[in-house]
């Protein structure tokens, strides 16, 4: 997946543009008006992120602008502004969905995805191992050709270990991916779900290894 | 907010009594001038037309072979009886002895003999009378002879002829005094619509809408009008600031706190030490409840700023929860809560539609906070005659029993929340927002099982 992000606050957008490269996506970086105008010129993207407040003007007008030259590609607003009377501007302007900073990455996450999926096929993000078809864009999962049915929290500790396959993960980095730090959950409750994907796994050429003390990482046979 | 104006009497009405009373005066003066000025008339006539019959006779009186003949001539009289049909008495005396007449006529007091006829009035046989007497001095054989003649007439006709004269003059003073009413309403209300219009139209405008007023107004009027354009000017500005600097605010906490959380979040990847990274999740649920909190605040003052002006307009609240359930649908997945809401036909309220949604957003927030992993999320509505209820179900921690009474208060939150990130506002703004639309809101668990039910109750319209 190729995204845009629009931010000129640079710890915030390193921290975010990790993190989307950690979930295997590519990332252009533009921290001003000006340079989201010069990407967003020369290449197509699956998502765009865009910060409200730019200094050399507002990411509303870039919004509007971009929408009136009718571009297509899905828009997630991030603002620091007061929700009450941001968020429905923001939206009548024609961005798919907004969040207020300071926010949770996983949140963020699941935005992207949602408003990604509701875009509807445009993008295709399909990862084949042996007998097994991971869908990034839509979340399916198959198994020589049998979809099957994972709970979200179960897709996307999937999504963390087909992003870097044999890299090992610590239980507690496992939490940190999984769960908000709203939440507060032991490391064994990964235990649970680590089992769970195990057993929908079970038919698959994709296995979860326990490397007993360290963690689990993802083997394709 | 809504002191009552106090009144001190009607433009209207004083305008009426006031034009009224003038109508009503100037109409009385008319009849009384004009009554007087025909009964002088009147009398007038009657007085010269005496005056002539008098002479008349007088000249009639000749002496004639050493007598005095006094041939009464037929017109003395006939002009008398063309002025009405009132009775005629006459006296004529020859040096003050009674010569023929009726002798008990009073006479006239003349100042002097010969003086210019004096017109008196006296009273004879029970009726008033209008008499002249006058004098002449005639020669019998050298000898004078003062010849006196006294006419009079009664007043009864003349006195029909004033009633009739009354009557119509009253009857012209009604109709001018009907016709000055009918001017007087009119005008009066035609000096009061100006300030009718001009009081519709802003009581017409929505709370928003502070533009000056741009329709023509009286002259009379400019400066109320201006004051008034000038006020709302002001109080734009001081609403655009409030607003401006509720955004700014937000923007100036929330700003710095995202660096902040982004920074340690990042290094929470990169150490490994369990007791460092613990102190890192720690630093970033501060984080969160700082700026949860203060989001809640400023949503907090923006909801109970605009309370005070709702901008109410006709919406469905169903779509409405759809769109915010469908918007929330991202984070619930986060913990595969499933929110599930009822399908039916569009449900009309009458609301301030941003203040519903955040009402709303709060309680949907809630709820999927307060749940566990995989569990539902359930949004029902609720139909009374003049009630509509949405309610928001979860299977959740639910209240305690003995918190319920206070979780409205800002910053009250349940016992039971644990280490739940919240800051105890968004039941308060739930609350306000729908207090501020006439509703309420219920606190309840579920009657089977565990969890919250949460009911916020509309007026329907």
């Amino acid at each position: 997946m190729r995204y845009l992000l629009v931010e000129d606050n640079l710890a915030l957008a390193k921290a975010i543009l990790d993190r989307l490269s950690l979930n295997g996506h590519v990332a252009d970086h533009a921290t001003s008006v000006e340079t989201a105008h010069d990407f967003l010129r020369v290449s197509d993207y699956d998502l765009i992120l865009l910060d409200i407040m730019l200094p050399d003007g507002d990411g509303r007008q870039l919004l509007k602008e971009y929408r009136a030259n009718s571009g297509k590609t899905p828009i997630i607003a991030l603002t620091a502004r007061s929700q009450v009377s941001d968020r429905v501007g923001v939206l009548d302007l024609g961005a798919d969905d907004y969040l207020t900073k300071p926010f949770d990455f996983s949140e963020l996450e699941a935005r992207c995805r949602a408003v990604i999926r509701r875009q509807g096929g445009a993008a295709q993000n399909i990862k084949r191992f042996g007998n097994t078809v991971y869908d990034g864009v839509s979340g399916k999962l198959s198994v020589n050709d049998v979809s099957l049915r994972l709970r979200n929290r179960e897709l996307r500790l999937l999504e963390v270990f087909i992003n870097a396959p044999d890299q090992l993960f610590s239980k507690s980095k496992l939490v940190d991916r999984l769960f908000s730090h709203e939440d507060d959950v032991a490391e064994n409750a990964i235990e649970v779900y680590v089992a769970r994907l195990r057993k929908q796994l079970e038919s698959s050429d994709l296995k979860i290894i326990t490397e007993r003390g360290m963690g689990y990482r993802l083997s394709v046979l | 907010m809504t002191d009552r104006v106090r009144e001190s009497g009607s433009i209207r009405r004083r305008l009426l009594v006031q034009l009224l009373s003038g109508a009503g005066i100037l109409a009385l003066i008319l009849f009384l001038v004009v009554q007087d000025f025909t009964k002088q008339l009147a009398e007038e006539n009657q007085d010269n037309i005496l005056r002539a019959s008098v002479t008349s006779v007088l000249d009639a009186a000749a002496v004639q072979n050493g007598q005095i003949t006094i041939d009464i001539p037929y017109s003395a009289f006939s002009m008398l009886g063309n002025v009405s049909d009132d009775r005629v008495f006459y006296k004529i005396t020859q040096n003050s002895k009674f010569l023929t007449g009726y002798d008990s006529l009073p006479e006239a007091k003349l100042a002097k003999p010969l003086a210019q006829l004096q017109v008196s009035t006296a009273n004879y046989l029970g009726e008033e009378v209008r008499l002249v007497t006058s004098t002449r001095l005639l020669s019998n054989a050298g000898v004078p002879v003062l010849i006196s003649v006294t006419i009079a007439q009664t007043r009864n006709g003349q006195k029909q002829t004033l009633a009739f004269i009354s009557r119509r003059v009253s009857m012209l003073g009604f109709g001018f005094f009907t016709i000055a009413a009918i001017l007087t309403v009119y005008s009066a209300q035609s000096t009061v619509r100006p300030l009718r219009r001009l009081a519709a139209s802003v009581s017409r405008r929505g709370p928003q809408d502070l533009r000056p007023v741009a329709a023509p107004v009286p002259r009379e009027m400019v400066p109320l009008v201006d004051a008034l354009n000038k006020f709302m000017g002001r109080l734009k500005k001081s609403l655009s600031q409030s607003e401006e600097f509720i955004a700014e605010a937000a923007h100036r906490v929330r700003t710095p706190l995202a660096t902040l959380r982004t920074q340690a979040e990042l290094t929470l990847h990169r150490v490994e030490r369990d007791e460092t990274r613990e102190a890192l999740r720690e630093m970033i649920r501060a984080i969160d409840e700082s700026s949860r909190a203060a989001g809640q605040l400023l949503d907090h003052a923006m909801v109970t700023f605009r309370t005070d002006y709702l901008e109410v307009q006709k919406l469905d609240l169903r779509e409405m929860v759809c769109g915010l359930v469908e918007n929330m649908r991202p984070v619930a997945d986060l913990k595969d809560i499933f929110v599930e809401l009822e399908s039916g036909s569009a449900i009309n309220i009458m609301g301030d539609p941003i203040l519903i949604q955040n009402a709303v957003r709060n309680l949907i927030d809630n709820a999927i906070k307060y749940s566990p992993v995989e569990s539902m999320v359930k949004l029902s509505f609720t139909y009374a005659s003049d009630i509509i209820g949405l309610i928001i179900q979860d299977e959740g921690i639910g209240f305690p029993k003995e918190d319920r009474a206070n979780l409205t208060n800002r910053f009250v939150r349940g016992s039971n929340v644990g280490g739940r990130i919240g800051s105890g506002l968004g039941l308060t703004i739930a609350d306000d927002v729908v207090r501020a639309h006439g509703g309420s809101l219920s606190i309840e668990n579920n009657a089977k099982g565990n969890g919250a039910c949460v009911t916020l109750y509309f007026p329907s319209c």
